[in-house]
């Protein structure tokens, strides 16, 4: 096999590689869309939701103490914001390796 | 001016203080002698080497201000329900800025937030409204802080208002011309730990007192504090505690906290400190350390909101008047002027009707100060009020220190190297970083020593503004590749005018000092949530704009797809060596992937290549 040859191949290879890569990048960000939107809609039933436009028919149903409409305003909404950060992180660096483009 | 108050009053309580205030001074100072820098890498982003929990840490003392730590149970604790603007408005913008913003900022690399929009919009107009958009914001931020300097300097330490204010500015200055980005982001972390010390101490020692659970964060939903202070409030005729929308309407309630939340996500002094970590995923791992820092406060606020306000009224309600005067600490905030007993009625009693701020009352209690008097109202041992009051300086400190090299990055790097001497040398560039810091805390002494009639106003405002101007050009910089120069732009500037001009049409009688604001609300929002207006105006605007005008060139649409992939973050290089990083030196691209897992602790050695 010849050095021409070899070269000619590496070109091609890499040439497919390209139009892969791309398709498999534009995958990798839709899938992270998804997955922002997805988190998204949770951040907003905490906290808009339940705590403000929910306020008052979730006012007449008790959480300890509390009604769960003041614990989701107060409290409950931050520790969803917490959680929901470490799920994204976790979730993208799985993500990233299976697209290979972690850093 | 406050008067001095003489240590006869409680030598426990002030030699206490005064050895932890002075004591926590020195470690931030013997910090920032260890970390002096010597290259802009070091000076704006701390070379990138801070670990994800480190950074996340400085993050939470630079977001938890003065403002949080000593007005915000106070003010929740008089908006009752309607405090969760504050709670929610103050967290929910970290899964914004995690999820949309601070892993791309960060794989973009650069110095600033003006960088970021000059680059991607390849424009310096952009960069240079950038650039004022962050002076404006971190200014109207910095004049907050200082009230809170000087409220604990002259009551817990007794120096003169002024003097405080310079030793405090002065020490600020020090750590950030010494030790730029690096030092501040380690005393910050350092100043996190004084700070929440302190609250944790105070609110557990009062919760296991008043509900017998020493974990406050759980009292609120397992004991009937909540409703014992609905109770009290209402023998009182003052209203409801625990009932939503009593101070704001619905929507404002919604309109505030969305505000607020975008706006975290567009405060330039937080998401420049996501430059300071190692890789994109590190940013995305820091956001999540950053809102459980914060939450640990956050989720005390409320509780202390109502253990705070609980023991004021059972203290003082239905207390003669005389007596009342003799208890220490009533006298001593009552020299400074942020409490006031009258004896309206003249039958030697207090009533509190109506509450602690309503003109009924025989009682008004600035809110400031319902968080620094509470360990003296619930009778605590001396060396606690010691810790608050060092941990009240602490998160002045610590945010005024961010704010100062926000500040100090957007005039010397921004607009002086990128807009104007694209030419200046390393040591030029830091000199000049230097003397920034110097002048912009030249500036913040002289507001904190006549600070505007308007402070909360403007602190407010700079939400808004945030949200209606540096947020959306970043979002959409990332999200939409289609986004130009003339979208961006155009949005941004129809932001800012919008919000500035409504603000200061609604707070008139301050801002402009006239008799009445031209505008009580637009579309049912005041000034504190009109912001959100703003910012779905720039959205709007740069939308279709940039529909009607060219697509950005070729090299624009790369630099977004490439600011999409963590892969690489770990290499990009600024700074000594790469004097033309005028952009896109995030080119990056898969063929360094071999050298991703290597520690870049250092100089990273990718200049070669």
């Amino acid at each position: 096999m010849s050095k021409v040859e070899t070269g000619a191949e590496t070109a091609t290879d890499q040439a497919t590689e390209r139009t892969t890569d791309e398709a498999e990048l534009r995958e990798y960000w839709r899938r992270n869309v998804r997955l922002i939107g997805a988190l998204f809609a949770v951040w907003f039933a905490v906290s808009f939701l339940a705590g403000i436009l929910l306020a008052e028919p979730l006012f007449d149903v008790s959480f300890g103490q509390v009604p769960l409409s003041f614990w989701f305003a107060q409290q409950g909404s931050i520790i969803v914001f917490v959680v929901l950060i470490f799920v994204y992180a976790w979730r993208m660096n799985a993500l990233d390796r299976e697209f290979g483009v972690e850093d | 001016m406050t008067p001095a108050v003489p240590l006869q009053l409680g030598l426990g309580v002030d030699a206490w203080s005064l050895i932890l205030i002075v004591g926590t001074l020195v470690v931030y100072f013997g910090v920032a002698i260890l970390m002096h820098v010597t290259d802009t890498d070091d000076f704006y982003v701390a070379g990138r080497t801070i670990p994800a929990s480190v950074n996340g840490a400085a993050v939470a003392a630079d977001w938890m201000s003065a403002a949080s730590f000593i007005s915000l149970a106070g003010i929740v604790s008089t908006l009752g329900y309607d405090g969760t603007i504050y709670l929610m408005g103050w967290t929910g913008g970290y899964v914004v800025l995690a999820l949309l913003i601070a892993p791309y900022l960060r794989k973009y690399g650069e110095y600033t937030i003006p960088d970021f929009i000059g680059d991607r919009y390849y424009s310096n107009t952009a960069r240079g409204v950038a650039a004022l958009a962050t002076l404006f914001v971190s200014l109207t931020y910095i004049a907050g802080q200082m009230r809170g300097v000087g409220i604990v300097l002259s009551r817990f330490l007794g120096v003169d208002i002024v003097l405080g204010i310079l030793a405090a500015l002065a020490l600020v200055a020090l750590i950030g011309v010494l030790g730029g980005m690096k030092a501040i982001t380690w005393t910050q972390a350092i100043q996190y730990f004084v700070l929440i010390v302190a609250f944790v101490i105070v609110t557990c020692a009062i919760s296991l007192n008043l509900t017998g659970n020493p974990f406050p964060q759980m009292a609120l939903v397992t004991s009937d504090i909540a409703g014992r202070l609905t109770q009290l409030q209402a023998e009182i005729q003052m209203g409801e505690y625990i009932v939503p929308f009593r101070e704001y309407s619905q929507l404002q309630v919604f309109a505030i906290a969305l505000t607020l939340m975008i706006g975290t996500a567009g405060l330039p002094h937080v998401i420049m400190r996501f430059y300071t970590v190692p890789s994109a995923s590190e940013a995305r791992l820091s956001a999540g350390y950053a809102l459980f820092f914060i939450a640990i406060l956050y989720l005390m606020v409320p509780v202390l909101a109502i253990f705070a306000k609980f023991n004021l009224i059972r203290t003082l309600n239905g207390t003669a008047v005389s007596e009342a005067r003799s208890i220490p600490w009533v006298q001593r905030w009552t020299e400074t002027g942020l409490l006031r007993i009258s004896d309206a009625n003249g039958d030697g009693v207090i009533q509190m009707t109506q509450g602690l701020t309503a003109s009924a009352s025989e009682v008004f209690i600035d809110p400031d100060i319902i968080v620094l008097s509470t360990p003296e109202v619930a009778g605590l041992a001396p060396i606690v009020i010691g810790v608050v009051a060092a941990g009240g300086l602490a998160a002045a400190l610590s945010t005024a220190d961010g704010l100062l090299i926000a500040m100090s990055s957007a005039v010397s790097h921004d607009i002086y190297y990128k807009i104007f001497r694209p030419e200046a040398t390393q040591r030029e560039r830091l000199i000049v970083a230097r003397v920034v810091i110097l002048v912009a805390a030249v500036v913040a002494a002289y507001l904190g020593i006549n600070p505007p009639g308007f402070v909360a106003e403007v602190v407010a405002l700079a939400f808004g503004l945030a949200a209606a101007s540096l947020f959306p050009p970043i979002l959409l910089g990332i999200f939409d590749e289609r986004m130009n120069k003339e979208g961006a732009v155009s949005g941004l500037l129809v932001g800012l005018t919008f919000t500035l001009v409504l603000v200061v049409l609604m707070r008139a009688n301050v801002v402009l000092g006239l008799e009445e604001p031209f505008l009580e609300t637009f579309l049912g929002l005041g000034a504190l949530g009109v912001g959100i207006y703003g910012s779905i105006l720039n959205f709007v605007v740069a939308f279709v704009v940039s529909r009607f005008t060219p697509a950005p060139p070729e090299e624009i649409q790369e630099l977004v797809q490439e600011v999409r992939l963590p892969r690489g973050s770990r290499d990009v290089v600024t700074g000594e060596g790469v004097e033309a990083d005028g952009g896109v030196d995030v080119e990056t691209d898969g063929g360094t992937d071999a050298e991703v897992d290597t520690d870049t602790t250092d100089r990273p050695e990718t200049e070669d290549r």
